[in-house]
């Protein structure tokens, strides 16, 4: 099956601001797959991190609408495996930024249980909130 | 502001070489062990690690977003109290900061790197803190294991009273102090700077291709079972290889693999819990210090157990 997509102005227009935002240049990424394949998370993911790649390069906004972006944990594995020497982590980071920007919230830590909280390191809480909320 | 009237530097014993050291909030509260097994190991070793005065939280994280320098700032000002450190004599001229948490180790040598590389970040950052003094670009960030690695196996292996043997141990790295590699602190997809110290401990070390693979990190908060997965994962395979436990450097690694074992069992019903160790924890036994200093009523897999079958802790 043939799916056409025509890149308009305004899928232009959001590549150009992932680019910026993460410093990377995204159209380089050629989908070899490594990032995805050594990616410790992308079991938890609904799209692999070279899908999320090939949608930002089309300028389809609906990557943010992806579980991907937020299960991402910044461990840097793609990072260091890329053959194109892309950072995905930051592409993953300046998606999630889009959205934490207009306020919205990835997570409700009032919701979390007190005795959980209790239970957490530091580290985890600063770390969630500083992914998690905008 | 007088810095030298804080209780660590009144503490110092003399004679030995001191570093600025850079504990982060976690080491003060959930992982005291690692902190006070950091430090008497470091003693031992003739190391003084004196609490930088005045420190702040790093923020865990370094800022991904090209223009989000503002998240760089708490780093940049542990940076300055550094410099102060020196200008008051605290140390001589000693501009290696110390961390013991790989988060923080991250987060501060990303933050370093940066600023020495963009001299207009460094710039803005310093005109916004206008009442500090500059930061000059002048501080190393180094992890422990560095430090540890930079004093030399051998003289570790010279402190050793009490040779950990018959002691199966998985050293597990994490991907904070290994990646990206410009901050890595040993080769990101085989590092064995934890393997040296423990064989230098006397410890039977195994290898195994998970002492790299993301425990799940912050996901913990959001959703614990994800974490889980990943623990069983990496701990499964380290006891099929033979381990008896693991070692970490890393609170938030340490969380997820011995307290989110409760979550583990949930999940598999067959798991075996296993005990994880700070590193540092395991230096304290060889080198045949007081009980006191281990820490092991932090931990959430009692290792004594484990310990008192190879006749290394008495109770
Ligand atoms: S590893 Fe790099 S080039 Fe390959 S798919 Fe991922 S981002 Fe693209
Ligand atoms: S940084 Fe994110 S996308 Fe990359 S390997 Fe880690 S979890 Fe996967
Ligand atoms: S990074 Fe954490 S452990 Fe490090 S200082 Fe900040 S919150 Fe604390
Ligand atoms: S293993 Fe997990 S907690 Fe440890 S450094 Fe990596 S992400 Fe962080």
């Amino acid at each position: 099956m043939i799916k056409k997509i025509e890149i308009s102005p305004d899928n232009e227009k959001f590549l150009n601001k992932v680019n910026e935002l993460s410093g990377e240049v995204i159209t380089l990424c050629e989908q070899c797959g490594t990032c995805s394949g050594g990616c410790p998370l992308v079991t938890e993911m609904d799209i692999t991190p070279s899908q999320m790649m090939r949608l930002v390069q089309l300028g389809q906004k609906e990557v943010l609408d992806h579980k991907a972006i937020w299960v991402c944990a910044s461990c840097f594995t793609c990072t260091v495996r890329c053959p194109r020497q892309i950072d995905v982590s930051k592409v993953a980071e300046a998606l999630r930024q889009i959205i934490l920007r207009q306020a919205v919230d990835h997570i409700d830590i009032k919701a979390i249980p007190k005795e959980e909280i209790a239970c957490l390191p530091q580290i985890a809480l600063v770390s969630a909130c500083r992914k998690f909320t905008g | 502001m007088n810095p030298t009237n804080t209780k660590e530097t009144k503490s110092t014993s003399s004679g030995n070489m001191k570093f600025p050291y850079y504990p982060g909030c976690t080491l003060k509260t959930t992982a005291k062990n690692f902190e006070n097994s950091a430090i008497a190991t470091a003693r031992a070793l003739g190391v003084e690690l004196l609490e930088i005065p005045r420190w702040n939280c790093c923020g865990t994280v370094f800022s991904l977003a090209q223009d989000d320098l503002i998240h760089h700032v708490a780093s940049v000002r542990n940076f300055i109290r550094v410099q102060e450190m020196n200008d008051y004599g605290l140390v001589k001229n000693e501009n290696r900061l110390v961390t013991l948490c790989s988060m923080c180790f991250n987060t501060l040598k990303s933050t370093n790197r940066r600023m020495k590389e963009n001299a207009e970040d460094l710039q803005k950052i310093n005109e916004l803190m206008y009442r500090e003094e500059d930061y000059k670009g002048n501080v190393e960030v180094l992890h422990f294991l560095e430090l540890l690695k930079s004093l030399g196996y051998e003289k570790i292996r010279e402190k050793v009273t009490k040779p950990l043997k018959d002691l199966n141990i998985a050293p597990y790295y994490g991907c904070m102090i290994l990646r990206p590699k410009e901050i890595a602190i040993d080769d990101p997809e085989d590092p064995t700077i934890q393997k040296d110290i423990l064989e230098a401990l006397g410890v039977s070390v195994i290898d195994t291709p998970y002492k790299k693979v993301c425990c799940g990190s912050y996901q913990t908060v959001k959703d614990k079972y994800i974490v889980a997965e990943l623990a069983y994962d990496i701990l499964s395979h380290a006891r099929k290889k033979g381990a008896e436990a693991l070692t970490t450097v890393c609170p938030l690694c340490a969380f997820n693999l011995d307290q989110r074992q409760q979550a583990v069992k949930e999940k598999h019903p067959d798991f075996e819990e296993m005990p994880v160790f700070y590193i540092t924890q395991l230096m304290t036994i060889a080198f045949g210090m007081d009980k006191d200093v281990f820490g092991f009523e932090q931990n959430y897999v009692d290792p004594r157990p484990l310990l008192k079958s190879k006749s290394l802790i008495e109770d």
